[in-house]
């Protein structure tokens, strides 16, 4: 492996790429190239270091650990010669440093608590004694010298934990199962698939914070004695493989990892595996023929794969946020964690928050929370102080919910009994421009195409679904369709094979109860209230405000438009094929959509 | 996702060195058949071929598992490879309209490779940096908060 003297660390938070963060990777390299010191000086993407509001794009050098803030690519070529070449700490691109300790990953908004998130933005993620200076592997000393097995998995139990990776079965419990299994060889699988769309809670801790889900793995692995551990993580996510392979192989180097770990008899290890791009690879059965090189196709469950998993051995699956609240559990204690979040529900919950919101991104908070805080409070309101439609809450599998439900407390119970389930975090915000039909067809969309095909409810069933809604869309909606939906959204809901096709009817179903008047206006009245599916609008020039400008004319593609220069202009509705490019075009708003 | 051209690059000298970089068990299947794909841009039938023969595994296991995953092409693929975000909070601030623009820039449909050979258009699911969607990744860049107007631009930048 390579030396290198320093390494530069550059965030890539969204806001950070927005702000041009790629570009000044672009130049930091290319200037260490024209200076020569590429082989001396790597730079690395990590994932955010600072409140890129504030700073970005930012970037930490180390040994030195300097915060340089607000960069842009002409500040490079000085920065490269004075920092690196010179040896000097360029003092006016630095970051307020008490800034940086107040308000990494953005300073916790209102009603926020960090727990699996506490670390990220706040350690090196390559650097395992920054993770052991906050506290990290005491909680895997103090199992191995202090608590035998069953211990371990009774605090766990008393915790309340459930799993986040979506169906919310108690960690605890889970790991008994396996445990209870006789077998010669047991193995631990962390589900980093993380396939749900808007999603990215898991991708942030993995690339922040690796070993919280490294030592809840291995305190998982001495709970029910299993020797070998697999984390299976998309390879969408290169960074967090990347991240998780040096942080193992730090692990191994400390003693946390391999043989005989601290001492104490105790061995295990890990690998991390890479997805390769199929959503249903998430589900656990997939996920494990997966790991074995095979299709990754569920199968019937029981047998359950604690007792009959990865090559037919007891084999325990969680989640990576799951993980990453064990070591927490075991240092400040069960009942620390049981007084957060709600009778059943315990502890907090991380969702990445995205759509029509001020503040996208990601949030804690504890269970029990309800959405219109979590959009409100948290989340500032709905973006252009547009009104709220729905959140759509669970990912593909999950529900859209109107209004009426804001005032709902997040957990698992109350979201399911909505219509809706958490799944692993994803939240969608939508705001009154959204057209719940193209929505529903849109979720359709993607389930139909990640649909495995092993059983045809699902198979044929999506893509009934899929034909129909499109149909509604496109303005060619029948009578009794609704009713159609309705019974297939039934019978795929109750003969699918797993949580896919189980789950796949609830955005049609959610939306169904909850936005019924939508699809009787695109079926009945051939509207779009929404004014989203595009058979079913006009685009109209308004004659008062247009200027003739003919930007429009000359833009439009099938040349529907026409009209004299400073002359208002007309759109032939038989021509348009509805672009919109003439609306995104033109200068003086002049373009409305009927 | 390498773009390169095939053509210079040995198939079977990639695939020779892919399995005996991971070894030869079942279990290494999908990691030696992402290797492939990256070095060679896809992997063509020769190559799952011998894949099969070095890996003692039949044929149509390997072609099945190759077809399965949506990273693994097994067609050959344009010299720039274009993913775009379909996922609902993309699509939800504005994916539609620049996905309807890549496809009228390009002149292809999801899956398809221009017949210069330089472009293929691939959908994807979220990338996980939803906060600026909507996205589109070019071979390893990443744009976010993409408009419709900025698609000429962007692809004016590869050649
Ligand atoms: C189609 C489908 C996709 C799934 N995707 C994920 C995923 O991306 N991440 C995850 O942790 N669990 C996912 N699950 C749930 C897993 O099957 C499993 O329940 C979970 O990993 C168990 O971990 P937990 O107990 O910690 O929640 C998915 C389930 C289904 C049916
Ligand atoms: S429900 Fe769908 S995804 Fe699940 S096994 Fe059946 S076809 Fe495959
Ligand atoms: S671009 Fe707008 S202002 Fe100009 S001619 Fe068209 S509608 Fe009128
Ligand atoms: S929507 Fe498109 S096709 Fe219709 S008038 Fe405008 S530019 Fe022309
Ligand atoms: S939804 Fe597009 S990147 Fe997440």
């Amino acid at each position: 492996m390579a030396f290198y003297r320093s390494h530069v660390l550059v965030s890539v938070d969204p806001e950070c790429v927005k702000r041009g963060a790629h570009q000044i990777i672009d130049a930091l390299n290319d200037e260490l190239v024209a200076q020569g010191l590429i082989d001396e000086i790597q730079v690395l993407e990590t994932s955010r270091i600072g409140d890129p509001v504030l700073f970005g794009p930012d970037i930490i050098v180390y040994p030195e650990g300097v915060h340089y803030a607000c960069l842009s690519p002409d500040d490079i070529p000085y920065l490269v010669e004075e920092h690196f070449l010179k040896g000097r700490i360029v003092e006016k691109f630095r970051a307020q440093e008490k800034k940086i300790v107040d308000e990494e990953l953005g300073a916790p908004k209102a009603k926020e608590v960090r727990v699996v998130l506490r670390n990220c933005g706040v350690i090196d993620p390559n650097n395992i004694e920054d993770y052991i200076a906050e506290d990290g592997y005491m909680a895997l000393a103090k199992v191995l010298s202090d608590m035998t097995p069953e211990q371990v998995i009774d605090e766990v139990t008393r915790s309340g934990l459930r799993g986040r990776g979506g169906a919310g079965f108690l960690t605890g419990r889970k790991w008994q199962f396996c445990r209870n299994s006789q077998a010669d060889m047991k193995y631990i699988v962390c589900n980093a698939d993380e396939g749900d769309p808007g999603a990215f809670m898991n991708r942030r801790v993995l690339e922040s914070d690796p070993h919280s889900v490294i030592e809840g793995m291995i305190i998982a692995a001495y709970a029910i004695g299993a020797r070998q551990g697999y984390i299976y993580c998309r390879a969408e996510y290169p960074l967090a493989v990347k991240t998780l392979n040096i942080a193992i192989k730090q692990a191994r180097e400390f003693g946390f990892l391999g043989e005989n770990i601290l001492g104490t008899g105790f061995s295990f290890d890990l690998e991390v595996r890479q997805g390769a791009g199929a959503f249903v690879c998430g589900e656990e059965t997939a996920l494990m023929a997966s790991i074995e090189g095979r299709r990754g196709e569920p199968r019937p469950r029981p047998p359950f794969p604690a007792v009959s998993g990865l090559w037919g051995k007891p084999t325990n699956i969680n989640n990576v946020e799951t993980y990453a609240n064990v070591p927490q559990i075991i240092l400040k204690g069960a009942d620390w964690f049981a007084s957060m979040g709600t009778e059943k529900s315990k502890g907090t919950k991380t969702f990445a928050l995205a759509g029509d919101v001020k503040h996208t991104g990601l949030i804690e908070v504890p269970l029990g929370i309800t959405l219109r805080e979590i959009v409100y409070d948290v989340g500032g309101g709905i973006k252009d102080d547009k009104g709220f439609k729905a959140i759509q809450t669970g990912g593909p599998m999950g529900g859209c919910l109107p209004a009426e439900f804001l005032d709902l407390p997040v957990d698992y119970e109350s979201l399911t009994q909505a219509g809706s389930i958490m799944g692993s975090g994803g939240m969608v915000v939508m705001d009154e421009e959204t057209c719940m039909v193209d929505i529903a067809r849109f979720f359709m969309e993607f389930t139909q195409e990640e649909s495995c095909g092993k059983c045809t409810p699902c198979r044929i069933g999506t893509r009934r679904l899929l034909e129909i809604l499109t149909r509604i869309c496109e303005g060619k909606g029948e009578d009794g369709d609704i009713e159609r939906l309705e019974e297939l959204c039934d019978q795929i809901r109750t003969a699918s094979l797993c949580g896919l096709g189980q789950g796949a009817p609830n955005p049609v179903a959610s939306t169904l109860k909850y936005f019924r008047h939508e699809y009787e206006a695109h079926i009945y009245e051939k509207r779009c209230p929404a004014k989203v599916c595009r058979a079913l609008i006009t685009y109209e020039i308004v004659p008062e405000t247009c200027t003739g400008c003919t930007v429009c004319a000359r833009n439009c593609p099938v040349n529907a438009i026409t009209g004299e220069r400073r002359q208002p202009h007309k759109i032939d509705p038989d021509i348009c094929v509805r672009c919109g490019i003439c609306m995104q075009v033109c200068n003086f708003n002049a373009i409305v959509i009927n | 996702m390498s773009n390169e051209q095939p053509n210079g690059k040995n198939i079977l000298e990639i695939v020779r060195h892919a399995v005996e970089v991971h070894g030869k068990t079942r279990e290494e299947l999908i990691p030696i058949l992402q290797e492939i794909n990256r070095q060679y841009g896809f992997i063509p039938s020769q190559g799952l071929e011998e894949v099969a023969r070095l890996l003692q595994i039949p044929k149509s296991q390997v072609f099945s598992v190759a077809t399965f995953y949506h990273m693994l092409n097994v067609k050959e693929m344009g010299r720039h490879i274009i993913l775009f975000c379909e996922s609902a909070p993309c699509h939800v601030v504005g994916g539609r309209e620049v996905w309807r623009r890549l496809k009228q820039e390009l002149k292809i449909d999801a899956g398809e490779t221009t017949p210069d050979k330089k472009w293929s258009l691939v959908t994807v699911s979220c990338l996980g940096v939803c906060g600026v969607g909507p996205v589109i990744v070019i071979d390893e860049d990443m744009y976010g908060n993409v408009t419709p107007e900025m698609i000429p631009d962007i692809l004016a930048r590869y050649n």
